[in-house]
């Protein structure tokens, strides 16, 4: 099987600060990858790297195994066959829901705005907006914007959907609710790479855990193996810091 | 209530009292209010007028265009354009350094004297050209900060879904920045809107030139008064406008009342 993703050896620096140091792997069709590692690891980084919006240094990303970081590539037509959903949502606040969602499938994609504007209302009803089209983002409550840009992004039908830390941004008690539709997402096969720090979520719906630190994949592998029983001592520490924090929270 | 009643009436009172007693007022009233040099002179400034308002039209059309042309060159990011990016900066320094009536002066009789077949040598034209030239200089300084007030995560959304840097200014960056920016945008242009009067300079006979030539011939500045009271009928409710949205602006930000409150109201 080929994968729908493929990265080898990419890098990428910030002037001297060196964010990505060299980045092997590879997302399968209807895989789910999860990203784990401290805030700086350089999750978020990957993700951009991997839709276009930054440049890398050094390596080749590979979608549907053509390269499309050649110097010199169009970075469009990769970026009209991946979906990233952003920490901070990111809608835009002068276009309504409805707009939001069917901006990038009419204009990117060529698709008649009637039909795109069907299937957009159709994914909101599907995500628990329906009838909620003509309101404006600031109507909207972080989760429902969360779950509006994940329509967004799903109704360019992307080959992998890029999901960056989307609850970071999130009340505790609307984090649920954005979980629930990734999960229903992974139920429908579709392909994925998730930077989280929400562990248990990461364990349920994840293939496979990658373990971030200082920009290099410390440890891999299914997620029972990297919650139970973590071979690296970093992966050891990553975890522990973290469950202390969840008892003194 | 009536603490701002009673101080309004002492005020304007006074000061209408301090006018009206002072040693030289009816010579004022004759040279300035004469309601029979008004009657007579009217006509022919509001037909001067009509050219005023013609060259502020189109003026802020072109204006709004050349001036988002201006900043967008400064602001987009891409090396290709960097000879144009600094052509922009020098251009908007030497027109925001210049007085309007000298790049007038300047524009409207050097550009005729060159000869160059093609080019308009129509005072109105030329003298709208400049105005063009000096207010897009200051209009694209004000869609320079609307642009750059826009978070770069807006075109990075927009970029995510597959537009291209194009479609991301215009469908998502541009629209932002505009909204942001009509308050001082009609600003600029209450300010053109005067300034149209420049023109006169060069030989247009708007409202103001032709006041002048009846207050000359008739020793009496009455017609003056009444190209001013013309103008304050486009500036006011322009002014107004600019009021109101930057309310509904402040509003829309949850800002309160927007004025700073200093005391008990």
């Amino acid at each position: 099987m080929s994968a729908v993703l493929e990265l080898r050896g990419v890098t990428k620096a910030y002037g001297p600060n060196e964010v990505l140091r060299g980045i092997d792997l590879a997302v399968g069709e209807h895989e789910a990858i999860a990203l784990i590692g401290a805030s700086g690891s350089g999750k978020s980084t990957l993700l951009r790297c991997i839709d276009l919006l930054e440049d890398i240094d050094d390596g080749d990303i590979l979608l549907d195994g053509e390269p499309i970081t050649a110097p010199g590539q169009d970075p469009v037509p990769a970026r009209r066959r991946l979906g990233l959903v952003f920490q901070a949502f990111n809608l835009f606040p002068h276009r309504n829901v409805i707009d939001n969602v069917t901006m990038g499938a009419i204009r990117a994609q060529g698709m008649p705005p009637a039909e795109a504007a069907a299937a957009g209302e159709a994914l909101l009803q599907r995500f628990g907006l329906g009838g909620r089209g003509s309101d404006y983002p600031d109507r909207l409550s972080g989760g429902q914007q969360q779950r509006v840009a994940i329509a967004r992004a799903l109704l360019t039908r992307p080959r992998a959907l890029l999901l960056d830390e989307v609850t970071s941004a999130l009340d505790p008690e609307l984090v649920g609710e954005v979980l629930e539709v990734i999960r229903e997402l992974k139920a429908d096969g579709m392909t994925m790479l998730i930077a989280t720090h929400e562990m248990g979520f990461a364990r349920d719906v994840a293939d496979q855990v990658c373990f971030l630190e200082s920009g290099r994949i410390v440890e891999r592998g299914a997620p029972e193996q990297i919650f139970s029983a973590p071979e690296r001592e970093e992966t050891r520490r990553f975890l522990a810091r973290l469950l202390a924090g969840d008892r003194a929270g | 209530m009536t603490i701002s009643a009673i101080s309004t009436f002492i005020v304007v009172g006074g000061f209408v009292t301090w006018v009206l007693t002072s040693p030289g007022w009816p010579n004022v009233r004759n040279e300035f209010f004469s309601s029979s040099q008004f009657g007579a002179s009217f006509g022919a400034v509001l037909s001067g007028f009509w050219l005023d308002v013609k060259m502020f039209l189109v003026v802020e059309v072109a204006v709004l265009i050349f001036g988002l042309l201006v900043a967008l060159i400064r602001t987009v990011n891409t090396p290709i354009l960097f000879p144009l990016r600094l052509l922009a900066v020098v251009y908007v320094d030497v027109m925001r350094g210049i007085p309007t009536i000298l790049l007038i002066y300047i524009v409207g009789f050097a550009v005729p004297g060159l000869g160059l077949k093609g080019v308009p040598t129509n005072p109105v034209v030329l003298s709208g050209i400049a105005l063009t030239m000096c207010y897009s200089a200051y209009v694209s300084e004000v869609f320079r900060a609307g642009l750059e007030s826009i978070h770069p995560s807006q075109a990075g959304a927009a970029l995510a879904l597959g537009l291209t840097p194009v479609q991301a200014l215009r469908f998502v960056v541009i629209p932002q920045a505009v909204r942001r920016v009509i308050p001082p945008l009609l600003n600029d242009f209450i300010a053109l809107q005067k300034d149209v009067a420049l023109v006169s300079i060069v030989g247009p006979q708007e409202a103001f030139r032709v006041a002048q030539i009846f207050a000359a011939s008739q020793f009496n500045y009455t017609p003056l008064l009444a190209a001013a009271a013309l103008y304050l009928c486009v500036t006011i409710p322009l002014t107004r406008i600019v009021d109101r949205l930057q309310a509904r602006g402040r509003r829309e930000r949850g800002g309160g009342g927007g004025v700073l409150a200093l005391g008990p109201r």
